[in-house]
């Protein structure tokens, strides 16, 4: 792959990046979040069109159209999410799609047997249901069906993060079994020990660029993670000067159902709180579990005096608390109500259960301007806005109810620089106002910029959070990925 | 898209049904002029759509909702043969009609209930209640109508009312009278932005402190009061309690709620657009009949404009993207 970019709107995801994989070999592509490891292997698989660049296989001009182009040339993506059909048996799912069949009855199958034998595992009898199978195991299969369809890249998006120690062993014999086959493997993972362990080569991406390739015999991991944080140019955080008062909220030893495992932390008036960590450590469960969204297993929660052991998500509003959710499309907003509608709907306009809606119309107004939403009218439905301005909307939610601790997870995902730096303005604006943040970020800089405190997250387990200045973005990034010293 | 081509949508989401009628009824107003066209016909219409239009209404709250209720046309004879035992046993005619409301009432709230407590989709448990509600129809009536004097729930559906100067059938006018509320209601209300926000997104909907079950329960309570409330009217215009009556109305009333440009995956809809829905049913089954289309064609035309109906919707939102 070479030269390869890629925006989306106003967004840079890659700005030019060149991928070598040799036959047989492992290569790992390592980068943080949002560094456009994802985008370049929607590339690499079709999903994606590359608005420049371009690729070659086996010495061949390649350039999927659909994923089903992908497949037929040899590469076979396996992703964090399988996709596998779980009421279907372990060799229905080798062969799916590509099924031999005599007078349309799928017949006996040799490849399944084949790849049966390279996976080599307990567990992989054909005739089970998928559904039987745990994550390895399931993995495996999917890895068995690259087989089948002789793949010739296959590549592993973070193939361990549900994995058990024992399964991760099994998974590098199968690696190295298709390795000996000549079947070259992408490799991204998180986990710089796994990479310096299993892979022969690596690519670090950085902001949408090819930053450093090599050798992973001749490289230090500590070495690797300087390559991945390198310096983020151009990048400015506006600080609104605040101080923060007393405590607002205290969390003791919280559970929630499998993440976060024992978090504690404290939360001042007027302070920002920034959460990092590896995407599923348990980041966005920790803010879930405070809001009442998800249950509380163990644990204590103090809020302004008040003290309990997790509560409904009424309750949590009526404290004070409000969240804006990573996941903007699905959860954050109702994208074809109106966007009076969507401000407006943690705390009606309303006098005795009707709806006022000439002052509907004024608060919205008065939110847009206050927080420079772009829109033509308050009863037009949020989701013909743009990523940025719906975030606004979001945000505009829990300043309309008046919350005192906002809870922002990825608040900046996908929305384009300018409105960036509104959001990093407005949220020090809050804290000057006394209100509290806990800000969950993937993008460490970002955390550096606009946080006051930082604490890590790694596999469910909270760090103690320190003053920014006590942080470098390497020791965030360490922790995130090996957990605290 | 601006907050007046909003406004403009919303009218078009009532306009296109309403021109489906328009094309409707001059075409029979051509074939069949003198007895379609004559003001009788129109008072048959008006009244025959009046139970469909009931169910209609409580259709759209729940398909807003994100839901569906099959158990409609069940509740509608549960209802009726309860109003006529009622009825039967000597009691007033205000009393029967609410014990018909109030079944309807108590098995939405069961659906409700079922669909929230258990979290079974509302496809599942309504069809489940479906046959519980007929079954227990039956079994109230016995097996056979049930004959009850209907008093002046008779009047209500009678097409010539007394006074004359009403000149539809009281019932048209109450349906008329409740579709209005419950458009307001839907529109101006925080239960009726609720309704729609959890259509729309449950998980938003949630995050934003809405009590989503008890808004789900009472949306299902109230399909049961207008399920309750159509098998009463159903009722006066039978003059018996049928426990075998409305047996697969339940998809015309969904049909009518889709005709007037609800949606089955929910946030969308409107009362207006279901009761011309429900008209444009009515219409077109009455030129029908007059036309002398056999039944079969008709069948197969209403199937036909509801797919026609959601494909044209699905087009001009993709036109207006």
């Amino acid at each position: 792959m070479e030269r390869i970019r890629k925006r989306f709107g106003p967004v840079v995801a890659l700005a030019g990046v060149d991928l070598e994989v040799g036959r047989g070999e492992v290569h790992a592509l390592v980068g943080e979040n949002g560094a456009g490891k994802s985008t370049l292997m929607k590339v690499l698989s079709g999903a994606h069109a590359p608005d420049d660049g371009r690729m070659t296989l086996d010495g061949v001009a390649y350039a999927p159209r659909r994923p089903v182009d992908a497949l037929r040339a040899g590469v076979a993506m396996i992703y964090q999410e399988l996709n596998l059909a779980p009421d279907l048996t372990v060799a229905q799912n080798l062969v799916l799609g590509r099924e031999r069949s005599r007078l349309g009855v799928v017949s006996a199958d040799p490849r399944v047997d084949r790849a049966l034998a390279v996976l080599d595992h307990p567990d992989l009898a054909p005739d089970r249901p998928v559904r039987e199978l745990g994550p390895g195991a399931r993995q495996l299969v999917e890895i068995g069906r690259a087989l089948v369809g002789e793949a010739k890249v296959v590549v592993l998006d973070e193939p361990t993060s549900s994995l058990s120690a024992a399964e991760s062993e099994k998974l590098d014999a199968v690696i190295r079994a298709l390795r000996a086959r000549d079947v070259s493997i992408v490799y991204i993972s998180h986990f710089l020990e796994e990479v310096k362990r299993i892979a022969d080569r690596y690519t670090v991406l950085r902001d949408g660029e090819t930053v450093a390739t090599g050798r992973v015999a001749d490289t230090e991991i500590a070495a690797i993670v300087e390559q991945m944080v390198g310096r983020s140019l151009g990048e400015a955080y506006p600080r609104v000067p605040h101080e923060p008062g007393e405590p607002l909220l205290e969390v003791s030893a919280l559970s929630g159902r499998e993440r976060p495992e024992g978090a504690s932390f404290t939360l001042r008036r007027g302070e920002i709180l920034g959460i990092a960590g590896l995407v599923g450590a348990g980041r966005t469960e920790l803010l879930r579990a405070l809001m009442g969204l998800d249950p509380v297993r163990r644990g204590r929660v103090t809020i302004g005096g008040d003290v309990d052991g997790g509560a409904g998500v009424r309750r949590r509003i009526a404290q004070g608390l409000g969240l804006v959710s990573e996941d903007r499309k699905e959860e954050g907003l109702a994208l074809d109500r109106s966007i009076a509608e969507n401000l407006t709907l943690s705390r009606p306009v309303a006098r005795l259960g009707w709806i006022d809606r000439r002052l509907r119309s004024a608060v919205t107004k008065k939110w847009s301007a206050r927080l420079a939403i772009k829109m033509d009218a308050a009863e037009q439905p949020v989701g013909a806005l743009s990523g940025g301005n719906q975030q606004k909307v979001a945000i505009a939610r829990l300043l309309h109810q008046e919350a005192e601790l906002l809870l922002l997870d990825e608040p900046t995902r996908g929305i384009d620089v300018g409105s960036k730096v509104e959001v990093y303005r407005l949220i020090g604006e809050l804290a000057a106002q006394g209100k509290s943040v806990l800000m969950v970020s993937s993008y460490v800089p970002e955390l550096l910029g606009v946080c006051d405190r930082v604490a890590v997250m790694h596999r469910g387990a909270l760090g103690a959070p320190r003053p920014v200045s006590e942080w470098t973005e390497v020791e965030i990034l360490d922790e995130a990925i090996r957990g605290a010293a | 898209m601006s907050g007046a081509r909003a406004r403009l949508q919303r009218a078009l989401d009532v306009a296109g049904p309403a021109i489906g009628l328009l094309l409707v009824m001059i075409l029979f107003a051509a074939l069949v002029p003198d007895r379609f066209l004559s003001a009788y016909n129109f008072k048959t219409i008006a009244t025959q759509t009046v139970i469909v239009a009931l169910g209609a209404i409580g259709m759209t709250w729940v398909m807003v909702s994100g839901g569906i209720d099959l158990s409609v046309g069940s509740v509608i004879a549960l209802a009726s043969v309860v109003t006529a035992v009622l009825l039967r046993e000597g009691q007033p005619e205000l009393v029967a009609l609410l014990g018909g409301v109030a079944i309807g009432a108590a098995l939405g709230a069961v659906n409700g209930l079922l669909i929230t407590r258990l979290s079974i989709v509302p496809f599942i448990v309504t069809l489940g209640t479906m046959g519980i509600a007929r079954g227990a129809a039956k079994y109230l009536a016995n097996e056979q109508t049930v004959n009850a004097d209907a008093g002046w729930l008779a009047d209500l559906m009678t097409k010539t009312p007394d006074p004359g100067w009403l000149l539809l059938a009281k019932g048209v006018w109450i349906t008329l009278a409740l579709a209005l509320v419950m458009a307001l209601l839907l529109r101006r209300t925080v239960f009726g932005v609720h309704t729609f926000a959890i259509g729309s997104s449950e998980a938003t909907a949630r995050l934003c402190g809405v009590p989503v079950e008890r808004v789900k329960v009472l949306v299902y309570v109230l399909a049961g009061v207008f399920g309750g409330l159509a098998g009463v009217l159903q009722l006066g215009r039978l003059t018996v309690g049928d426990p075998t009556t409305a047996i697969g109305l339940e998809l015309d009333v969904i049909a009518a709620v889709v005709i007037g440009g609800g949606s089955l995956s929910g946030g969308r809809g409107s009362i207006a657009g279901a009761l011309l829905g429900a008209f444009f049913m009515a219409v077109l089954a009455n030129g029908c009949t007059l036309a002398g289309v056999p039944n079969y064609v008709q069948e197969i035309l209403v199937g036909a404009i509801i797919i026609a109906a959601v494909a044209l919707d699905h087009l001009r939102r993709r036109a207006s993207r």
